[in-house]
């Protein structure tokens, strides 16, 4: 069932705040994947795509063009764009068509998502008490993890820093102004200890991919990536999750763990490979504990490789080059799927003022999200 | 000062109260609030009366008011309130509003005793001098 995947188009959006529709904002994507393949919409054998709140994929064939071809919707929270990427994968693999689009598009209302604790299975009194807010799971999350490793608020900060640094280097980036550290520890509380810069915000775009199998990527002009492994998993007992009343003792599993393994394990190279990296950073705290869940530090080194600039673009493993969620925002839909689009401009070479240096050959992508699910890729030239 | 406020009733579920969950014998897994199947092998829990005597495990503050609804201002505004996970002596770690004196007190570890009432759990400082530190 195996065979080479690769990814031989890569469009995306600016995103940010944007008059134009989520359904808008995904045909200019799916437009710029094609132009950038060298492909028509009438060779593409099969799609797959979803957003979380800017309407179904498979309506946009009323702008794409009415071929016929078979369009799925996938709608699963924060791996929308890696669950679309992976049937996309298993169409090529299973032989039902050789080139196939996987798209990811959102647009959400501006401040903090809105959940209803029935849609949650939980009582009411978790909403009218206060207790359905996600910033409050993410502070929650990772001040035991600096309770436990050591880490400082400075280095949350070192975070941001870099990423509205990176954003700067990033035509597409909502966030363009670099920040300094002391501003961002100074931005104002919102959970503690996550102060406001530290934290992306929900906002609008899209990304979209074009893969093909190997014998259609030999008759093409652009360099395709090898996809070499994508696995989405959910959540196992003894997680820590948004929205829990109550989360088991002892020490906590990870779907991110669990999910990164299984795509090191698929592409048969591990975490040390890495030229390049873009992990789920909905603020600066995850993006410290996703280092070490996807197996790139051990718990608490990133006090140290963060200050010695190792996750820097001229570092030892650049992380989230193009500055994350925190300098895109966070259009649910098209989050990981922006990250592959990033991946595969820094191993063509192509990524501009934020090229990693050195001609980068392997690149890894993570999302995670409610209620526990995660989505991994290992990318290769 | 203060002390555990430990109220007694004989009502078994809503009104202020001992924290009611269930326990799953197979698993040694404690949950709370109570359900009627363990949720890690599926199998039948039966209900258990959970003490409510923990430490803290982790803990925010929520420094602006939440969206409203679901949220329902408190009759004098919203003013900033803490919350956090209690790490029961049953092993459940339980979300539950910290009511402390003030946000500069809070410590993970710090003692705390959880009550169950109208809302979701609340939690209170348990005072014991040797565990003062």
């Amino acid at each position: 069932m195996s065979g080479d995947v690769l990814i031989c188009g890569a469009g995306r959006t600016p995103f940010g705040r944007s008059e134009a529709s989520g359904r808008q904002l995904a045909v200019s994507a799916v437009g710029a994947a094609l132009a950038d393949a060298g492909i028509e919409w009438s060779r593409v054998g099969a799609a797959f795509g979803g957003s979380d709140s800017a309407g179904l994929a498979d309506t946009l064939v009323t702008q794409l063009g009415l071929t016929g071809l078979p369009f799925v919707n996938v709608k699963n929270g924060c791996a929308t764009g890696g669950s679309a990427l992976i049937s996309a994968v298993n169409a090529i693999r299973s032989g039902m068509a050789d080139v196939v689009l996987a798209v990811g598009f959102d647009k959400h209302p501006r401040g903090a998502f809105d959940p209803r604790p029935e849609d949650w299975g939980l009582g009411k009194e978790y909403g009218s008490d206060g207790l359905m807010v996600t910033t409050q799971f993410f502070g929650m999350k990772i001040q035991r993890y600096m309770y436990d490793h050591g880490i400082t608020p400075h280095t949350l900060a070192l975070i941001a820093e870099k990423a509205y640094r990176n954003g700067a280097r990033t035509p597409e980036a909502w966030r363009r102004k670099p920040v300094s550290a002391a501003e961002i520890l100074d931005s104002g509380m919102v959970s503690d200890p996550l102060t406001r810069y530290m934290f992306c915000s929900p906002g609008a775009g899209a990304a979209a991919l074009v893969l093909c199998s190997p014998e259609v990527a030999r008759t093409l002009d652009t360099p395709a990536v090898t996809l070499r492994s994508a696995a989405v998993r959910t959540r196992r007992f003894g997680s820590f999750e948004v929205f829990s009343p109550w989360i088991p003792g002892g020490e906590l599993t990870s779907v991110s763990r669990d999910a990164s393994a299984a795509a090191f394990e698929e592409a048969g190279i591990g975490p040390g490979d890495v030229d390049v990296c873009q992990l789920q950073d909905t603020e600066s705290g995850a993006e410290v504990m996703h280092l070490a869940e996807c197996g790139f530090c051990e718990d608490g080194e990133q006090e140290r490789l963060i200050a010695a600039g190792a996750t820097e673009i001229g570092g030892q493993l650049p992380v989230n080059t193009d500055g994350g969620c925190i300098a895109n925002g966070e259009p649910i839909g098209a989050s990981g799927l922006r990250q592959v689009y990033e991946i595969v401009q820094q191993l063509r070479g192509a990524a501009g003022e934020r090229q990693v240096p050195g001609a980068p050959r392997v690149g890894f992508t993570h999302v995670y999200g409610a209620p526990g699910v995660s989505a991994c890729t290992v990318l290769s030239r | 000062m203060g002390g555990a406020l430990i109220r007694m009733t004989t009502l078994p579920r809503r009104p202020a109260a001992g924290l009611q969950g269930s326990h799953c014998s197979g698993c040694s897994v404690t949950v709370y609030p109570a359900d009627e199947s363990c949720p890690r092998c599926g199998g039948p829990a039966t209900p258990a009366a959970l003490s409510g005597a923990g430490t803290l495990w982790t803990w925010t503050v929520q420094r602006y008011a939440p969206k409203s609804p679901p949220y329902k201002e408190p009759p004098g505004g919203f003013t900033p309130f803490a919350l956090g996970y209690v790490e029961l002596k049953e092993g459940v770690r339980v979300a539950a509003v910290l009511d402390v004196d003030g946000l500069d007190e809070i410590r993970i570890g710090m003692p705390l005793t959880v009550t169950a009432g109208d809302g979701v759990p609340r939690a209170r400082p348990t005072h014991t001098r040797e565990e003062d530190s």
